[in-house]
C-alpha cells in the first residue's frame, strides 16, 4: 500500500509540472499583454516610454524561458507570484474570495448528494415505471439547463414573488448565518441542479448493476427483508462509484461557478478568473488554473486511495 | 391413386429486416422524440429566412420591450428586435458551432485514442500523461483560455476560433474512451492476421481498428453536440463567443438582458428555453443511441 501511495505521488508531480508549463505557454501565446489592456485602451495617448518601463517592471521584456523559470522557482517555494493588475500577491487575491466560492461549492455538493442518493435509488428500484421515467427526465433536464440561465430564472422569481434583490456584498456565515445562507443558497441551487443530475444518473446505473450481482440473489434467497437487501447490500456497494463522480465533479463545480457568479454578482474565484482572463493578468490566471487543477488531481488521488482501502478486492502492485 | 400427397409448401418466414433507423426509433421512443426536436431545429436553422417572421437584426425603436403579442409572439428586446426571429436565427449559430466543434473534438480525440492504443508502449504512456494534464482542467476553463487566445476569426459565417475553443477541450475525454475500446480491438486475432500480412500501420488503423470503434465514437459525438451548444452559450454569455449583433442564444442572455429582468422577462426566459430544449434533445438522443449501440459504455 505504501509503495502504491508513493508511486501515485511520484506520478502526480509530472502531471502538475505539465499543468504549470501548459498554462504558462498558453497564456504567452495570447496576442498582446496586460500593458495593452492597461494603457492602449480608449483614447490611448500614453507615452511609449511609460509602457516600456511598465513591461520592464513586470518582467515581460525578458525571454519566455526566463519568465517561466522565475515563476516556477517561486512556485517551488510556495509563492504564486504577484497579480499584474492589482499588484497584490496572487495567493491573497485568491484567499479573500475562496471562502465564498468554497461555501457555494460545498452547499451545491450537499444538495447533489441529498438529491442524488434517494432519487437514483428510487429510479433504479422502479425501473421503467412512471416514477423512473419522471426522475430520468428530471435528471436529463438537469444536464441541459445552463446553470447561469437557471440562476437568472431564480433571481427573476425571487424578484417577482418576494421583491428580493441579490445583495451587493458578501456576508460571512460567522457574522450572520441567516443572511449568508439566504444569499448563497440560490447560486448553490443553480449549480447544484446539474451536479445532482450527474450523480443521480450514476446512482441509478450502479444500483441497477449491483442488483444483478449474485450476493443480492443470495441475500434474497435466504429471506432477508427486501429493505435490508437494498440498504445493506445494494446501496453500500453502489456508493463507491457515486462518491467518485461526486468527488470528480466537485473540482468542476468551480468551472460552473465561472459563469454563475457573474449572474449572482458574487465576488468569488469564478468571477476573478473571468476578470483575470479578460485583463490579461497572466500570473493570476496561472495561479487560479493551478489551484483548480491541483484540487482535481488531489481528489482523484484521494478517491483511488479510498477504493484501495474500502474494497479489499483491489490490490495494487 | 397417389399414396403420397405432395409435400406441403413450407414457407420459411425470414425474420423481417427493418431498416436500422426504423428499428432504433421503435425501440427508443425517448431517443426518437429527441431526434424529432433535432430535425425541427435543423429545419428552423436552414429555413430561417422563410420561417422567421422578422429580420433578426432590424432595430425598431418604436417598439422596444414589447410584450409577447400576436405581432411579436415572444416579444421584442431593448432594441425592438423580434425575440422569436432572433431565437430562430440563433439556431444557426448554436447548431453550426455545436456540430463542427463536436465533430472536430471527437474525431481528433478518436484518432489520438486509436493511435495511442495501437502503438502502445512509450507513445501510449506519453499521450496518456498529456491527456491527464488536459483532463485536470475544467472544460470551461480551457475553452475560456483558448477563446481568449485565439480571438475571433469568422469564415463563411462561422467563428472558426470559437469552434476550436469548444472542440479542443473535448479531445482528451474522447481519446480516453476510444483508447479503451481500441485496446480491446487490438488484441483481436484479425489484427495479428493483418500484421502478418504485412499491412502498413495506417491501413491496419483505418481499415481494421477504426471501423470497430465507431460505436463509442458516434456516442461521444452526439453527447458532445449538446455540451458544445451549452459551452457556446456560456462563452457568448461571458462575451468571449459570438458578438453583437449576431443572433446567438447565450448572447441574448448577456449584457443588457440582466437590466430588464422585471420589465421584460421574456428576453431572458425564451432564449434560455431554446438552449435547454436543444441540449435536452441532443442528450436524449445521445443517451438512447448509447443504450442502442453499446449499453455498457461509460462516458
Amino acid at each position: 500500500m505504501l509503495r502504491y501511495i508513493l508511486q501515485r505521488v511520484a506520478l502526480m508531480i509530472p502531471t502538475l509540472i505539465g499543468v504549470a508549463l501548459l498554462v504558462f505557454l498558453m497564456l504567452r501565446a495570447m496576442p498582446g499583454d496586460i500593458t495593452d489592456v492597461m494603457f492602449r485602451g480608449e483614447g490611448g495617448g500614453v507615452p511609449e516610454e511609460l509602457i516600456v518601463a511598465e513591461r520592464q517592471r513586470l518582467g515581460l521584456d525578458q525571454p519566455i524561458w526566463v519568465q517561466f523559470g522565475k515563476w516556477f522557482w517561486g512556485l517551488l517555494q510556495g509563492n504564486l507570484g504577484v497579480s499584474m493588475w492589482t499588484g497584490q500577491p496572487v495567493a491573497y487575491e485568491i484567499a479573500i474570495r475562496l471562502e465564498l466560492s468554497l461555501q457555494v461549492a460545498v452547499m451545491a455538493t450537499l444538495l447533489a448528494v441529498l438529491l442524488a442518493i434517494p432519487l437514483g435509488t428510487l429510479s433504479a428500484l422502479y425501473k421503467d415505471r412512471w416514477i423512473d421515467q419522471a426522475i430520468r427526465v428530471f435528471s436529463i433536464a438537469g444536464l441541459a439547463v445552463p446553470s447561469f440561465w437557471l440562476g437568472m430564472i431564480i433571481i427573476l422569481l425571487l424578484l417577482t414573488l418576494f421583491a428580493w434583490h441579490p445583495p451587493l456584498t458578501f456576508t460571512r456565515f460567522t457574522t450572520d448565518p441567516v443572511a449568508n445562507l439566504s444569499q448563497l443558497v440560490w447560486p448553490a441551487l443553480a449549480v447544484g441542479y446539474r451536479y445532482s443530475a450527474v450523480a443521480t444518473r450514476m446512482m441509478r446505473s450502479t444500483i441497477l448493476e449491483v442488483l444483478q450481482e449474485d450476493y443480492i440473489r443470495t441475500a434474497r434467497a435466504k429471506g432477508v427483508f427486501e429493505r435490508l437487501v437494498i440498504v445493506r447490500h445494494a446501496l453500500r456497494n453502489a456508493l463507491l462509484p457515486v462518491v467518485t463522480v461526486i468527488g470528480l465533479e466537485f473540482a468542476f463545480v468551480i468551472g460552473g461557478l465561472v459563469v454563475t457568479e457573474q449572474v449572482f454578482n458574487l465576488n468569488g474565484i469564478g468571477k476573478l478568473f473571468v476578470e483575470a482572463v479578460t485583463r490579461g493578468d497572466n500570473t493570476l490566471v496561472q495561479g487560479l488554473v493551478l489551484l483548480v487543477a491541483t484540487t482535481f488531481i488531489l481528489i482523484n488521488f484521494a478517491i483511488d486511495l479510498m477504493y484501495a482501502w474500502l474494497d479489499p478486492r483491489i490490490r495494487y502492485r | 391413386m397417389s399414396a403420397v400427397s405432395a409435400a406441403p409448401d413450407i414457407v420459411y418466414a425470414a425474420p423481417r429486416q427493418r431498416h436500422p433507423v426504423i428499428a432504433f426509433l421503435r425501440h427508443q421512443p425517448l431517443g426518437a422524440a429527441g431526434l424529432v426536436v433535432i430535425v425541427l431545429m435543423i429545419l428552423a436553422a436552414v429555413l430561417a429566412k422563410w420561417v422567421a417572421p422578422y429580420d433578426p437584426l432590424t432595430v425598431d425603436y418604436g417598439g422596444i420591450l414589447a410584450r409577447p403579442s400576436w405581432q411579436h409572439w415572444l416579444g421584442t428586446d431593448n432594441f425592438g428586435r423580434d425575440v422569436l426571429s432572433r431565437i430562430i436565427y440563433g439556431a444557426q449559430t448554436a447548431l453550426s458551432v455545436g456540430f463542427l466543434a463536436s465533430i472536430l473534438g471527437s474525431t481528433l480525440g478518436a484518432l489520438i485514442g486509436v493511435a495511442s492504443a495501437y502503438f502502445g508502449g512509450r507513445i501510449d504512456m506519453l499521450v496518456q500523461r498529456l491527456m491527464d494534464v488536459l483532463l485536470s482542467f475544467p472544460i470551461i476553463v480551457l475553452a475560456l483560455a483558448v477563446a481568449a487566445i485565439l480571438g475571433k476569426n469568422v469564415v463563411l459565417g462561422v467563428d472558426v476560433n470559437l469552434v476550436l475553443a469548444i472542440g479542443l477541450p473535448m479531445v482528451p475525454k474522447v481519446a480516453r474512451v476510444v483508447r479503451a475500446s481500441a485496446l480491446a480491438v487490438r488484441e483481436m486475432p484479425y489484427i495479428d492476421a493483418a500484421r502478418t500480412a504485412g499491412f502498413s500501420h495506417a491501413r491496419i488503423i483505418f481499415r481494421h481498428i477504426v471501423p470497430n470503434v465507431t460505436a463509442p465514437y458516434l456516442i461521444m459525438l452526439t453527447a458532445f453536440v449538446g455540451q458544445a451548444i451549452l459551452l457556446e452559450a456560456s462563452l457568448s454569455f461571458l462575451g468571449l463567443g459570438a458578438t453583437e449583433p449576431t443572433p446567438a442564444w447565450g448572447l441574448m442572455l448577456s449584457g443588457s438582458a440582466i437590466d430588464f429582468y422585471q420589465q421584460a422577462p421574456w428576453m431572458i426566459v425564451f432564449p434560455g428555453l431554446a438552449i435547454s430544449l436543444a441540449v435536452f434533445a441532443f442528450n436524449l438522443f445521445g443517451d438512447s443511441l448509447r443504450d442502442w449501440l453499446d449499453p455498457k459504455l461509460k462516458i
